[in-house]
């Protein structure tokens, strides 16, 4: 936990009101975009970068989430192709994996954690 | 470690590789190819023009080669064998030594020597650099002629008239079509269907020369006729690819070939030929499975296994070209060597033939033209030697006076008939992979047994079998919608309704499991609207949405929206017009007129959607649903009121029907048409429902669409008024939302209905359902309580909210969207292709 702290920085990305319950919203982080998702229906939080690598779209925070099995996943609005929301991993076979980010909420508050 | 070169990176090369893969790893293996890609699916090869790219038809990833350590040359043809040093040399100057030599250089196209061939614009049909330089030349073709009219040279044909070019001939030299599997009688069936289809054919037309200045302009035969042609694919028999044996001094047929043994040997042990380069028994096979049954015995020998060639059945089926034409076991066998059965209706334009032996007992084979649905059923029954019914007839015209005929169905074969002869898959295999390996679905089966990923020939006959195996296994067949939800679409329809689930969590909690995914969540966003009719972004069901339903609006390239309000019958004011176009200059949108009838603005920022239709509305727009699987555009001609023909007012009728049925959820988008009178100006039989005016009242046709698999609206109803219509659209919708399948247009619909276009204008027209009244009484209170979804969004702040790109930046566009310029006008920048 120490470890963590030292070396992700948290930053306050919106309130919990505004985010979409089993769904994302898109989060601006200084030049680039970050997919917040609460998936309600769990009671968890997930960040991934918003580009799906596929055809490159900023377009993750759009997409519908869902579970493999056990696995939180997001599919792309574009070609739905799928993305572990826990690992980034791509679930559809043939994609790169995209980057997760930690997530907590104190005080009403989303917070992104972004590693140094 | 032994040493293994393959001569030809084709169809049958490919499958040596996998076989041996599968026997032993502990070869060394190298693969020469000439062409520049690596094996494709040439069977399928007329696919290319339907819109397949070549990794489309590739038989393995890009890496499988890598992965397997084969070492892959391609555009690198071998051009010499040296025997005694058991040494190949390369085109680009390899040189390599082999334990094993194993030949699968295939087959090249006969081309005549007449005077003239060499001429620009005649080309043969094999390889996808052929049809590529096909597709560059039809460009600027009218005339397209083929030469042969066998198997291939349709298959050939058919993709010329996919071409568009002006007119497309076949010539045939012999007295019929595919002279070698068919009859006369047949041929002459045939011949009527394809010119039916818009294909010219010539039989007994012997070509002497090919006349044109520098390229082809047209054919001249030996009866002093002439045929222009620009375009001429030649397809007069293939020859074996022999010159590298020959040249080694190997033994080659008389008609040229690799002369091989039962193992696929030839006289030298260690070389080998396979695929249509080989002769064995004094033939050819110049068809995939016989190849890969070669395949299959080249690499047992090499691993010291036992098993023989022993000749193959060559039974085909033709297809593409809009005709059923099969031909099984021996199509021609006639008196005194066996009985013949006839049957032939050049009315509907089918021929059927079955030869059975003296006796009654088997089947020896036949033709079947214009209908060949019993064509597997009938190879079967041939190759396992099954005891025919008493009355043989019944295979060819159906059993009269209801009895099944015996024998008849998969239930009836032995365990050991060959269903997919690509891979030689029995019977016994794909019933036990449904039975004890728990394969379910034909996806499973194919990946589990390798059934029906040859030639695709098999494939109802393996479906056939999973839903008897399944059955015989008591288990109840199906389609359910994923994991999360074991019914399917409609049982889940009833079921919401029973249980009054009103979003989506309620149903994944009441009759779902786990969290639910992109297949059910709009699945049942969709069946939820259809059956209560609520605001489409009702909390709840906003993110149980598809994109495109989530923000009315279709998602483009780049990550903008288009905007297409409703213009009903494709009627418009002027004012309205001035609006659209301000509309559009504001907010930088790109505008065009669309194929149905109305006008789509392209490239908006999801954060200016809800500032556009606020604007849209205030000049009394309303959503056109282009995004939900809803109603789409109802289309009209002019009509009466101008028109000289006109017999109705179709642009009142139009719009009166445009507004009963906007907004309504269905399990894929529906369309339809009205049209004046019967010159049909607004194709109302492509539509999903389609009205035509008459002297009396209107037609109703029900069950087209466009699309990639057109098809053409059926009549439902004859010269009905403008009330009774309705109400039969009325029930027609609602038959169609609670009973079809996810994403089903209502054509797909039709055709899987048992009982076809008479039940369902039994259901819709008798009412034989008895749900005539409440069907309607549901449609008129979904019509009275329509509200357009984008007026509800803009006028509700929480759902506005939900257009900001960032949540944490509101004001802001997403800066990577980009566009480029075009004829005055802007584009979406291209996306990469990573
Ligand atoms: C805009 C338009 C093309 C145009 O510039 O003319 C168009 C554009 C699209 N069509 Fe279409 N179709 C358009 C008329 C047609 C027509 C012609 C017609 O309706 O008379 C057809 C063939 C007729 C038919 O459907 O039977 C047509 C057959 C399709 C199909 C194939 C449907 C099928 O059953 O095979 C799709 C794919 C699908 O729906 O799954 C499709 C899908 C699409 C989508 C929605 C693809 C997508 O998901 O992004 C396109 C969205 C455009 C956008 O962003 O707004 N579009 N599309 C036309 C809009 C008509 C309108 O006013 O609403
Ligand atoms: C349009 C079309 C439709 C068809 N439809 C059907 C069908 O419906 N059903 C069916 O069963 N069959 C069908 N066939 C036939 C089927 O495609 C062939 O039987 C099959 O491809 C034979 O495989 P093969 O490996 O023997 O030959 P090929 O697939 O032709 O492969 C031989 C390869 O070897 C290469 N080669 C030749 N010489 C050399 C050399 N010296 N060095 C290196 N490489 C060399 C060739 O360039 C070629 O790539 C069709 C064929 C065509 C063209
Ligand atoms: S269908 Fe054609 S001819 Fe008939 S009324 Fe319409 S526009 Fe006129
Ligand atoms: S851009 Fe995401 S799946 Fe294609």
């Amino acid at each position: 936990m120490s470890d963590l702290k030292k070396t992700t920085d948290w930053f306050a990305a919106c309130k919990v009101e505004d985010a979409v319950h089993n769904g994302g919203v898109c989060i601006k982080y200084e030049n680039s975009q970050i997919a917040l998702f609460y998936f309600t229906r769990r009671n968890e939080w997930y960040a991934t970068q918003n580009e799906c690598p596929h055809r490159r779209q900023m377009a993750l925070s759009r997409g519908m989430i869902g579970s493999a099995g056990e696995e939180p996943k997001i599919a792309c609005p574009f070609h739905k192709k799928t993305f572990s929301l826990a690992t980034g991993e791509c679930l559809s076979g043939g994609e790169c994996a995209i980057k997760t980010y930690p997530v907590k909420v104190e005080n009403g508050l989303v917070y992104i954690g972004i590693k140094n | 470690m032994e040493k293994v070169i393959v001569i030809g990176n084709g169809m049958v090369g490919h499958k040596f590789c996998e076989k041996l893969l599968g026997k032993n790893r502990s070869f060394d293996i190298t693969v020469f190819g000439e062409e520049p890609r690596r094996a494709y699916d040439r069977v399928h090869l007329s696919e290319y023009f339907a819109g397949k790219t070549a990794d489309d038809l590739s038989l393995c990833a890009e890496q499988w080669y890598n992965e397997q350590h084969i070492t892959l040359y391609l555009n690198d043809p071998v051009r010499r064998i040296d025997r005694e040093s058991k040494t190949v040399y390369s085109a680009a100057g390899r040189i390599m030594q082999y334990d094993y030599l194993v030949m699968a250089t295939g087959s090249a196209p006969f081309v005549p020597n007449l005077p003239g061939i060499k001429k620009e614009g005649v080309f043969v049909y094999r390889t996808i650099d052929d049809l590529e330089l096909i597709k560059a030349y039809a460009a600027g073709a009218k005339n397209g002629v083929v030469m042969g009219g066998g198997l291939l040279g349709l298959e050939a044909a058919k993709a010329l008239m996919d071409l568009n070019l002006e007119k497309t001939s076949v010539i045939e030299y012999a007295p019929r079509l595919m002279p070698r599997q068919i009859d006369e009688a047949a041929s002459h069936i045939l011949q009527t269907k394809l010119n039916e289809l818009g294909l010219a054919v010539y039989v007994n037309k012997g070509t002497t020369s090919i006349e044109g200045r520098g390229k082809v302009e047209a054919l001249r035969f030996n009866d002093g006729s002439e045929l222009p042609a620009d375009l001429l694919v030649i397809s007069a028999g293939i020859r074996p690819r022999d010159e590298l044996a020959r040249e080694c001094g190997l033994e080659l047929g008389a008609y040229g070939g690799i002369v091989v043994n039962e193992y696929m040997q030839t006289a030298d042990s260690s070389v080998f030929a396979i695929g249509e380069c080989a002769v064995f028994d004094q033939l050819t096979y110049g068809l995939v499975a016989p190849g890969y049954e070669m395949a299959e015995v080249a690499a047992t020998k090499i691993c010291h296994g036992e098993r023989v060639f022993g000749g193959f059945d060559m039974s085909t089926k033709l297809k593409l070209i809009g005709v059923d034409v099969a031909s099984f076991g021996d199509p021609f066998i006639t008196a005194p060597n066996a009985r013949t059965i006839v049957f032939e209706d050049t009315n509907k334009g089918v021929y059927k033939r079955i030869n059975i032996s003296n006796d009654g007992q088997f089947l020896l084979g036949g033709i079947l033209v214009g209908e060949a649905e019993a064509y597997n059923m009938l190879l079967q029954t041939v190759t396992n030697a099954i005891i025919l019914p008493l009355n043989p007839e019944d295979l060819l015209i159906g059993p009269r006076g209801g009895a099944q005929p015996q024998g008849a169905g998969v239930a009836g074969l032995p365990d050991e008939a060959l269903i997919c002869s690509c891979e030689g898959v029995t019977k016994g295999a794909i019933c036990n992979s449904v039975t004890n390996l728990g394969c379910e679905t034909f996806d499973a089966i194919k990946a589990c047994t390798k059934a029906g990923t040859g030639c695709g020939g098999c494939v109802p006959m393996v479906k056939d079998l999973m839903t008897y195996t399944m059955k015989a296994n008591g288990k109840y067949i199906r389609n359910v919608v994923c994991e999360h939800f074991s019914f399917s679409r409609q049982e889940l329809f009833d079921l919401i309704k029973i249980h009054n689930l009103k979003n989506y969590e309620d149903v994944l909690n009441e009759i779902g499991n786990g969290d639910g995914c992109e297949v059910c969540k709009p699945l049942v966003s969709s069946l939820l609207a259809s059956i209560w009719a609520d605001m489409i972004l009702k909390q709840g069901n906003d993110t149980a949405q598809d994109s495109n339903d989530r923000f009315l609006a279709n998602i483009q390239k780049g990550g903008t929206y288009s905007v297409v309000p409703r213009i009903p019958g494709g009627e418009i004011t002027p004012e309205k017009l001035i609006v659209i176009g301000e509309v559009a200059q504001k907010y930088g949108l790109y505008t065009k007129i669309t194929g149905g009838q109305r006008i789509d603005m392209f490239g908006a920022h999801l954060g200016d959607l809800p500032l556009i239709w606020e604007e849209l509305i205030a000049a009394g727009f309303e959503s056109g649903h282009a995004y939900g699987k809803a109603l789409r555009t109802v289309k009209s001609c002019v009509g009466s009121t101008w028109c000289r023909f006109g017999l109705h007012d179709s642009v009142s009728y139009a719009i009166r029907v445009e507004e009963r049925y906007r907004g309504l959820r269905a399990p894929h988008k529906f369309k339809s048409a009205v049209s004046g009178c019967i010159r049909e100006c607004a194709e109302a039989q492509s539509k999903d429902f389609g009205i035509i005016a008459t002297e009396k009242g209107w037609n109703l046709y029900v069950c087209g669409n466009g699309g990639s698999k057109p098809q053409h609206a059926l009549l439902l109803a004859a010269d009905v008024d403008s009330d009774t219509c309705i109400r039969y659209i009325d029930r027609f919708l609602m038959f169609y939302i609670q009973t079809a399948d996810p994403l089903t247009r209502t054509a797909t619909w039709l055709n899987k209905m048992d009982g076809g276009i008479d039940y369902l204008r039994n259901v819709v027209v008798n009412d034989s359902l008895g749900m005539g009244a409440q069907w309607e009484a549901e449609m008129d209170a979904r019509a009275q309580a329509y509200q357009c979804e984008w007026k509800a969004a803009v006028e509700d702040p929480a759902i506005r909210k939900r257009f900001n790109h960032f949540v944490n930046a509101p004001e802001e566009k997403d800066p990577s969207v980009q566009f480029d310029e075009m004829r005055g006008q802007k584009r979406a920048a291209e996306w990469v292709t990573v």
